[in-house]
């Protein structure tokens, strides 16, 4: 039986964007020993790419701002179906977080008294978001990891995990590969925190990278968690279209925080004509109150365009399909417009938006300066993942955490812009806290070897098939299909093909094959994945299919409203015995009076 | 549709050469497309680093038809299609496999380099007031996204092979980050003399130029740094005064 190169940690933190090396800093500064392992190098994690900033109620902008409104602002958002004590704790701890990472060096954009500027974002009812123009990500990891490298924590850079291990209920380490080599590792630990982002790759178009195919919620359900909301998939209103090459990059909201408008191919700002009952009374109600917010007017009500992302991009669907589009098929996002504004615009945008500046220069010939961008729906984001404890991050497996994108709750049935940065300090905070604590309160595990040496073979079973087709096929198909299937707009008999092909694609990639040898495969790890990204398709389609109305980020056609049955209920994805997946539906988590009566207030 | 000719370095640390493949040349395609597609149809195994595929994160450092480049930012149309367009891994660092290098000694490097230490809180409330002039200079450097073709191209690095003695313009603008931190006390001056051996830096700027960030590098951090070395070490004055005891 072969021996597995084998590494020891109190607590493994599997991920090394903002919540795992947040996780990872706080658990060592328990004074447990730590190891992170992340697929890629350190610093490239999808956080690397937030763009608007970190939501935080500071008030340093708009001195009305408390973390009240701002607990208020994200159950709204999530359709009250978030976990009120999550949204609670998010409000009161993302200041202290914001700060913390001053502490540790960033550097973020001043107000003229010299303190951290904030900066209007949808949903948000004041000027909330901390932000270094629109690099706030790239920041974020930079600090994190800078501050993380001399804590004495074990970074496995370029590793993947493809099982975790389990010692009865309780989680005992992980098992995976080196990429470089292509040898298997296995991790002894006593505590897992799962920070591994999110499924993005699932989809055709979407401005997540290639490390986002759900290996967390993969994972964690494997092992027996519970996953919750998984129906909630999140389409950011504005990636780019053209060229095809590009299609799906993000293109932030800050744009339209600073000023940007959406119009249709007449000219027409579509998103006056429908504005939801639920924000009525906060948005403007025409363009020049728009513009005074944007600027900071405090006496002024909000633009449309920074209504929640799932309204956003439903509208900008309608506009599409019902021929009011742009020309490569998106609509039209313009900060030009300005000028009529502004003096000296080209310089302001230049330096509110420097990288979408960039970007639409390098990859799309586009002076965003003078003319309107292309944009449309992108998949951004997954509100489901891993149920969580709402104070300890632990999921229903003992000793198993999850923080940021790949844990569920704070979220509910859409995210607010913002809300993700900070959702990975506080949270990526308390779940190292905690897995360290638990690490400290229970003793060693003892690991399966069995289980272990069953994933290995598993693992090598690609290169064993002598012909077969290659992983990428079966990964592209399965994106086409999820993009058709289960999209922004939903149906029952979509849903059903959505399942039918899913089970014939998980045929397929039970054959595949890959050539070459271990070390640094990129269709091995491809071929590795595609478990992964089937196992979350599969929980997306079951939980759409079972909620039959529409509500946030979850759109069915054929139950285009929202239902009071399912108004109150989350949906929940499980393992059953027989291995099967299985949905059923669980009462949403009462708010205590206190949660309640700041919902009525801030109405 | 048109299609164009990559010629792709593949090999091991014992040795490799030049594979053609022919891929496709659509509207708007990136250098890193062509290589995506041409793993996805012809070489599965073909190794490549990447993630955000926007210019964001800097994994997909390569030399492309022999500059440094990022390959998600290298758009087709910059190039000219009617030859072979040559994509190689980045010289400097020793290769893993095709157009992976290991670029591990600057992670090695950034830990000797003292960290960020803050002066006391200004406000009751443990903040700190900056001016936007004054964290402006520093976001310059913070922009960085770590693809390493400053360390690429340096000849330092690249032809000398300094590795030991040199730590880079990657981490001279590291420093220079730290040390222009409008609230940072330390003093890096002694290794970046040291141990980070910015004396060898004869101010080629050639880090400047393939800069996808547009960093100064040259003129706004090492010559900077070196001016600090300079005034630490070498001035009169501020080596009669550290001898009566100011820093």
């Amino acid at each position: 039986m072969p021996e597995f190169e084998t590494h020891e940690h109190d607590v493994l933190v599997i991920g090394a964007g903002g919540a795992g090396l947040r996780a990872a800093i706080e658990a060592s500064a328990a004074g447990v020993s730590v190891g992170v392992v992340t697929k890629s190098l350190l610093g490239k994690a999808h956080t690397v790419m937030a763009e608007g900033g970190i939501a935080a109620a500071m008030a340093n902008v708009d001195d009305r701002d408390n973390w009240k409104v701002h607990f208020a602002d994200t159950m709204r958002g999530g359709q009250y179906l978030n976990n009120p004590r999550m949204a609670q704790l998010h409000a009161q701890e993302a200041p202290a977080r914001v700060k913390e990472l001053e502490a540790w060096g960033a550097l973020f954009d001043r107000t003229s008294d010299g303190r951290i500027l904030q900066r209007n974002f949808g949903g948000h009812k004041y000027p909330r978001l901390a932000h270094v123009g629109d690099r706030t990500g790239l920041e974020m990891i930079r600090t994190l990891q800078d501050h993380g490298i001399h804590r004495g924590i074990d970074v496995h850079m370029e590793c993947t995990i493809i099982t975790l291990l389990k010692d009865g209920e309780r989680v005992a380490g992980a098992f995976g590969y080196d990429r470089e080599r292509g040898r298997f590792k296995l991790f002894h630990a006593k505590a897992v925190v799962l920070a591994t982002g999110g499924i993005g790759r699932a989809y055709q178009i979407t401005s997540n990278s290639w490390e986002y195919t759900g290996d967390g919620h993969s994972l964690a359900f494997h092992a027996g968690a519970d996953l919750l909301d998984m129906e909630f998939v999140q389409f950011h209103p504005t990636g780019m279209v053209w060229p095809p090459s590009v299609r799906g990059v993000l293109v932030t909201e800050a744009v339209r925080g600073e000023g940007g408008v959406l119009l249709n191919k007449d000219g027409r700002r579509f998103l006056f004509d429908d504005i939801p009952p639920l924000y009525k009374n906060q948005t403007a109600d025409n363009p020049e109150e728009g513009w005074r917010y944007t600027q900071g007017d405090k006496d002024a009500r909000r633009p449309p365009e920074l209504l929640t992302r799932d309204h956003v991009a439903r509208c900008i669907v309608r506009e599409i399909r019902e021929g009011r589009g742009s020309p490569h098929g998106g609509i039209f996002l313009d900060i030009s417009w300005i000028k009529e504004k502004l003096p000296n615009s080209a310089e302001h945008i230049k330096r509110k938006l420097p990288s979408m500046y960039h970007q639409f220069k390098q990859l799309a010939d586009i002076d965003i300066t003078k003319e309107p961008m292309e944009i449309g729906p992108t998949t951004h984001y997954m509100m489901g993942g891993v149920r969580v404890d709402g104070d300890t991050q632990m999921s229903s497996v003992p000793g198993l955490f999850a923080a940021g994108e790949c844990a569920a709750g704070l979220h509910g049935a859409n995210r607010l812009g913002g809300n993700s940065l900070s959702d990975l300090l506080v949270f990526g905070k308390r779940a190292g806290e905690n897995a360290a604590r638990f690490a400290k309160e229970h003793g060693a595990t003892q690991i399966n070897s069995a289980e272990a040496q069953a994933a290995a073979r598993r693992a090598v079973e690609p290169f064993e098939r002598a012909s077969g087709e290659g992983p990428y096929q079966v990964q592209s198909d399965l994106q086409t299909m999820m993009q058709t299937h289960v999209g922004i707009v939903r149906r029952e008999e979509e849903l059903q093909k959505a399942l039918e092909e899913i089970a014939k694609l998980r045929a397929r990639a039970g054959q595949a094959s890959v050539g070459g040898n271990r070390e640094y495969n990129p269709g091995w790890h491809t071929a590795l994945d595609l478990e992964n990204l089937l196992t979350v398709s599969e929980a997306i389609a079951r939980s759409a299919l079972d909620r039959k109305e529409s509500r946030g980020a979850h759109f069915r056609d054929d139950f285009p409203s929202k239902d009071e049955a399912f108004a109150k209920a989350n949906t929940l994805v499980r393992k059953g015995l027989d291995g099967a997946m299985q949905v059923t539906r669980v009462p949403a988590q009462e708010m205590p009076a206190e949660l309640k009566q700041i919902i009525e207030e801030m109405k | 549709m048109a299609t164009a000719t990559f010629r792709i370095w593949r090999g091991d640390p014992n040795g490799g050469k030049f594979h053609e493949y022919v891929a496709e040349a659509a509207p708007g395609m990136v250098v890193l497309d062509a290589v995506h597609a041409i793993q996805a149809s012809q070489a599965n195994d073909l190794a490549v680093r990447w993630n955000c595929k926007a210019g964001k994160c800097g994994s997909c450092s390569a030399e492309i038809n022999g500059m440094p480049r990022l390959m998600c930012m290298t758009r087709l149309t910059q190039l000219t299609l009617d030859k072979p367009i040559t994509i190689e891994p980045m010289h400097t660092f020793p290769v893993i496999k095709d157009l992976v290098t290991d670029v591990s000694r600057n992670f090695r490097a950034k830990i000797q380099i003292k960290p960020f230490k803050p002066r006391k809180p200004d406000a009751p409330d443990g903040t700190w007031r900056m001016a936007q002039p004054d964290v402006d200079r520093v976001q310059e450097f913070r922009k960085c996204i770590e693809c390493f073709l400053c360390q690429d191209v340096c000849h330092v690095l690249r032809e000398h092979h300094l590795h030991d003695k040199f730590w880079g313009p990657r981490l001279y603008v590291y420093s220079a980050a730290l040390e222009m931190h409008p609230l940072d006390v330390e003093d890096r001056s002694g290794e970046l003399r040291g141990a980070g051996g910015i004396g060898y830096c004869n101010i080629t700027k050639c880090c400047t130029k393939v800069c996808p960030e547009s960093i100064k590098i040259t003129d706004n951090a090492i010559i900077p740094l070196k001016e600090r070395v300079v005034d630490h070490f070498y001035d009169p004055l501020s080596r009669l005064f550290r001898a009566f005891g100011a820093k």
